[in-house]
């Protein structure tokens, strides 16, 4: 390489390299290295006072934070055990189902995704609407159904309003598994599959014995991504039931709590960043944790093809 | 069990009563939009044969929703534009050259596509405060194309790796500067990546509430998604006009799905699968 060109690349390099690093390290890396060293400080509304070791994090364990922290680490344990059995099954048979058939294999692939691209508010709406107790057609339906007493407000009721939430989760979400298994069976070398059928195995034994095992490396993804996005669950608890986690707490989770308590909300009041960074630094390790750690485990059983 | 697994059948149907599952709720959104809110609230089923506009008018004339739309726009838009400029740019270099500190640097963006955003939002607020981008469409921009950038780089340079390296040498060879060599020859090329990128960055930008929601204050730079939890309270029972409203919001991701469903689907699941 000649020296002008050498000369004339390194410069290049400034001046492409240099503004997108500038807004990565600005934006990106200064604040998430700060973030940590926020929950060892006391703050006054947003301003930084005394050094306070590990006295926020004894809070955060402490009246009146503790029972909230414990019901909403419930709260988004459940929502992770239920969301990963149902929308990973579903998704795996809407899968297998559009790896069958060989008609109308485009159709069924936009409007399996279809509701993936849908804002999380526009859909927390729709279905706010759809479950309406007095207008809303599902208990409009369930009425005419002739069974009146099943008709409940929803997202209203204590009881009902988390597997709720966790429907609409699931309705909107699907999708994605789907489409990830699809690619992974797509993946799957056709070879084995025909081998497989030559030999006189059935549909069901190739999916049990080849395309389920070749599947893992997609049921990994799925799985660590389902675990971040039930731990750090926040847009659609918000959009429904505000920064409290109505009616009464019931749909409360980690994020929201976070959010409570680095703003403010105007039931529980001022905000407290130190103890809302304790458990920001919280939330990121047991998700960081979990997620490392959950996945060595299952690439542990992954085969290569 | 076993003659199930058997038919295609099955899993049509399967498949037919997944599309009504979801078309059926975007549906009657759509139908409802369109009716009369008191007829809506006594037969929410009907349908709209006779399609009442005045809701698209009213959600588009009173209130802030055009505003909120606008603002959707602008910082969508503007965020997009700064991704593909800075990720081309970064995405040749790296792709490209082999310089000393390529795969470092290279290895240290990759490290941004871990920080979870929602973690970090207190330091953010504090120092877009300090800078005086708090309550500003610009800071918004400035946070969604850092969080974008990594993916998008990683992205970016591996279609510029895979472009033969014949090109630039006859490129150079024609006397061709190396912003020619990029900004006309290999741009074009690169082209179904920057789909893919401008993609798998608008949907969650364009669909995001929780950045603005901490960032922007002023009733007039509140984005759409924002906008709409005013817009639900201002509206309450009046619902052909929430409906309307919805749809709007909805309106412009699905026009772009449905036009770009492959490379939707593509640059979705980027990364997500191992080949």
């Amino acid at each position: 390489m000649s020296s002008a060109l050498r000369r004339e690349q390194n410069r290049t390099t400034g001046t492409l390299l240099i503004p997108a690093l500038a807004v990565i390290i600005i934006f990106t890396t200064v604040p998430a290295l700060t973030t940590l060293s926020y929950a060892f400080f006391s703050w006054d509304g947003f301003q930084r006072s005394t050094f306070a070791g590990f006295e926020n994090f004894q809070r955060l364990f402490s009246y009146p934070y503790l029972d909230q922290l414990t019901a909403a680490l419930r709260h988004n344990t459940i929502a992770f055990i239920v969301i990963m059995a149902f929308q990973t099954s579903f998704g795996l048979l809407l899968a297998y189902a559009m790896f069958r058939v060989k008609r109308g294999l485009r159709v069924y692939r936009v409007v399996v995704f279809l509701p993936v691209i849908f804002s999380l508010v526009v859909v927390a709406y729709l279905w706010q609407s759809l479950l309406d107790p007095y207008y809303g057609p599902i208990n409009q339906i369930i009425t005419g159904l002739g069974v009146p007493e099943l008709a409940k407000p929803w997202l209203g009721d204590t009881s009902t309003a988390l597997p709720t939430l966790m429907f609409i989760n699931i309705w909107r979400w699907v999708g994605f598994p789907a489409i990830v298994f699809l690619a992974g069976l797509n993946a799957i070398n056709a070879e084995y599959i025909e081998a497989a059928r030559i030999d006189g195995a059935s549909e069901s034994q190739i999916f049990r014995k080849i395309m389920f095992p070749l599947l893992a490396p997609s049921l990994t993804i799925i799985t660590v991504l389902t675990f971040i996005g039930a731990y750090e669950w926040f847009d659609l608890p918000f959009v429904i039931g505000g920064s409290n986690g109505s009616p009464a707490g019931a749909t409360d989770t980690l994020a929201l709590m976070f959010y409570r308590l680095s703003f403010g909300s105007i039931d529980s009041g001022a905000n407290n960043v130190g103890v809302g960074s304790a458990l920001g630094v919280l939330i990121f390790t047991l998700v960081g944790f979990g997620a490392a750690f959950g996945s060595a485990l299952l690439r542990r059983r992954e085969v290569e093809q | 069990m076993i003659k199930l697994f058997a038919s295609r059948t099955f899993f049509q149907s399967i498949l037919i009563i997944n599309a009504f599952i979801v078309l059926l709720p975007m549906f009657f959104l759509l139908n409802s939009s369109l009716r009369e809110s008191n007829e809506f609230a006594r037969t929410p089923f009907a349908l709209a044969r006779d399609p009442f506009w005045e809701n698209y008018q009213r959600v588009w004339s009173e209130g802030e929703f055009g505003s909120y739309f606008i603002n959707s726009l602008i910082i969508t838009g503007g965020s997009l534009t700064l991704i593909l400029v800075l990720a081309l740019g970064a995405g040749f270099v790296l792709g490209r050259y082999s310089f000393k500190g390529n795969n470092v640097i290279f290895a240290f963006i990759l490290t941004g596509m871990l920080v979870p955003a929602k973690l970090a939002i207190l330091p953010l607020f504090i120092q877009l405060k300090w800078m005086n981008l708090l309550d500003s469409r610009l800071g918004l921009i400035l946070v969604y194309t850092s969080a974008a950038l990594p993916a998008a780089i990683f992205i970016m340079s591996g279609f510029f790796k895979s472009l033969p390296t014949d090109l630039d040498n006859a490129a150079r060879i024609d006397g061709a500067s190396e912003f020619k060599l990029l900004s006309k020859v290999l741009v074009p090329l690169v082209r179904p990546g920057m789909a893919i990128v401008a993609i798998y960055s608008a949907i969650p930008i364009w669909n995001d509430f929780f950045l603005p929601l901490v960032f922007l204050q002023s009733p007039e730079k509140k984005t759409l998604m924002q906008g709409l939890t005013v817009f639900f309270g201002q509206y309450a029972s009046q619902w052909g006009v929430l409906f309307a409203g919805l749809c709007l919001a909805a309106l412009p991701l699905v026009v772009l799905y449905l036009i770009l469903s492959e490379q939707f689907i593509k640059g979705l699941t980027a990364g997500a699968v191992k080949g």
